[in-house]
């Protein structure tokens, strides 16, 4: 379980988030959601520490990583996989070598073993035959598979994906968002995405917040998200034209 | 002064929450490789033809009868150890591996791999930059002393073939008045140019905020940079280490 408590961040004169807090349960898909420039990826990236935010704290099962020391946060961070929105593989590396550099790095597994566990990974996201393949040669989808194999090869406790569909076709955005609610539940981990797509948020949002001007305006699951009486979060829910038509029906 | 506070402590975070040795001694045999083997061929081709024009327009300014033609031989020798060889190449060297390790470092933050880096718990400074100065110590000194070689080649077969002086009168020349704290003082400057190219321009790299764009700043910004540290360190190391 991951909880945030009263973050907030301004870069200079503009606030970003003010005061958010929130639990993401283990073993569930949480979303993240809001329209571009609400703060949603600056709160993904205060949880993670990439940005340290000026107020609040985030514990890891009551660990307090905001107030930890670098070594300790450096360990929780080895519990963290994460997907980015571009993918962010190594270019001078090949797939399966993507996939294995946590394991290279982290772990003093023997070289076979990385192998296995790296090639069980990439089986698991469908890209069984792709391992000698270069990052430039494969597809925007095939990256965000190479990327979530990658994620998962620790066996992480918590998973973050940013924008996991941008840039991406429908048929592909539905597969992937599959995949990571899928592997949410078999690997039992929290897992936080960061999104503004409908059909993820219909699809896997077990627990769902919706950011609005750096404020949580809303906390739901998918099947409350429709009928939330929150004004902002019905602009931002019928947006779409499906789902415009599916309210007047 | 607030940018050169920001490198120090740049410098600082290469030496924290550092990797294992083994993956340390991979990455820095990479880096060898990139910098000291893929540079071998430019430095042969620019130091030779450097060692063979300076060999030229020495000759052609000793138009006294009075001045031995060893003298043109000795003139190439001084010039190359103390500055053709360390300085002039380390100009190039900004230019070849500095703008690469900063467009490299810019590519890698902007498309979010350092995040991915740190988010993994690994200290990406230490684990990408740390191994490129290593490498770069260990490289640019025989890089320099392969140039250094290669421009007394150029300036011999160049002064021999062309008959401005011969063979003889060429050794001789090299070996005329020797002063062998020459070499140590081309070897002391190749060694602080490789560090300040390899940390300056992998700053500048590492710090890149925005797009294609900026990378292409931070390239230029890490060589400008490069070029005028090396000159003022030129200055103050003739002035501390040949008074």
């Amino acid at each position: 379980m991951i909880k945030i408590k009263d973050i907030s961040k301004a870069f200079g004169d503009k606030t970003v988030l003010d005061g958010i807090s929130a639990e993401f349960d283990k073993g569930k898909t949480n979303l993240i959601i809001g329209s571009s420039g609400t703060g949603k990826s600056v709160l993904l990236k205060c949880i993670v520490g990439l940005i340290n935010p000026d107020e609040g704290r985030v514990f890891y099962d009551l660990r307090n990583f905001t107030e930890a020391d670098k070594e300790i946060k450096s360990e929780i961070r080895r519990e963290i996989g994460m997907l980015f929105q571009g993918g962010a593989l190594f270019d001078s590396k090949n797939v399966e070598e993507n996939v294995m550099f946590p394991l290279d790095v982290l772990t003093k597994m023997p070289l076979d073993e990385k192998r296995d566990r790296a090639n069980l990974c990439l089986k698991r996201v469908g890209l069984e035959n792709s391992n000698q393949k270069a990052v430039s040669e494969i597809s925007g989808g095939m990256k965000k598979r190479v990327g979530i194999a990658r994620a998962i090869v620790n066996n992480p406790n918590y998973l973050f994906c940013d924008e996991p569909n941008s840039g991406l076709d429908p048929q592909t955005s539905i597969l992937i968002d599959e995949l990571i609610h899928e592997i949410t539940h078999e690997l039992d981990i929290t897992t936080i995405v960061v999104t503004h797509d409908m059909n993820s948020v219909i699809g896997i949002g077990e627990n769902i917040i919706f950011l609005y001007k750096g404020h949580k305006l809303w906390e739901g699951n998918h099947t409350e998200i429709t009928h939330s009486g929150v004004e902002e979060l019905d602009d931002f829910v019928f947006a779409n034209k499906v789902m415009s038509q599916m309210r007047k029906q | 002064m607030s940018g050169f506070g920001k490198y120090m402590i740049f410098l600082g975070s290469l030496f924290v929450r550092r990797e294992s040795f083994a993956t340390y001694y991979k990455l820095v045999l990479e880096e060898c490789i990139q910098i000291g083997i893929n540079s071998a061929l430019l430095f042969i081709l620019v130091s030779t033809f450097i060692g063979a024009v300076t060999t030229v327009q020495t000759a052609f300014n000793m138009v006294s009868p009075l001045i031995p033609r060893f003298v043109i031989s000795q003139v190439v020798r001084e010039m190359t150890v103390l500055e053709l060889a360390p300085t002039i190449m380390a100009l190039i060297y900004a230019g070849k591996i500095g703008s690469s390790m900063a467009g490299g470092l810019g590519t890698m933050r902007i498309t979010e791999q350092i995040d991915a880096l740190e988010v993994m718990g690994i200290n990406s400074s230490s684990y990408l930059v740390l191994p490129k100065i290593i490498a770069s110590v260990l490289m640019y000194p025989l890089l320099v002393i392969l140039a250094g070689v290669c421009a007394l080649v150029g300036g011999y077969l160049v002064g021999t073939v062309a008959g401005i002086l011969t063979p003889t009168e060429y050794v001789s020349g090299l070996r005329f008045s020797f002063n062998p704290t020459e070499i140590s003082f081309a070897l002391t400057k190749s060694f602080v140019f490789a560090f300040l190219i390899a940390s300056i321009s992998s700053f500048k790299g590492y710090f890149t905020k925005g797009g294609a764009l900026e990378v292409g700043i931070a390239t230029t910004e890490a060589v400008t940079t490069s070029v005028i540290s090396i000159l003022l360190a030129d200055y103050l190391l003739a002035n501390l280490l040949l008074r």
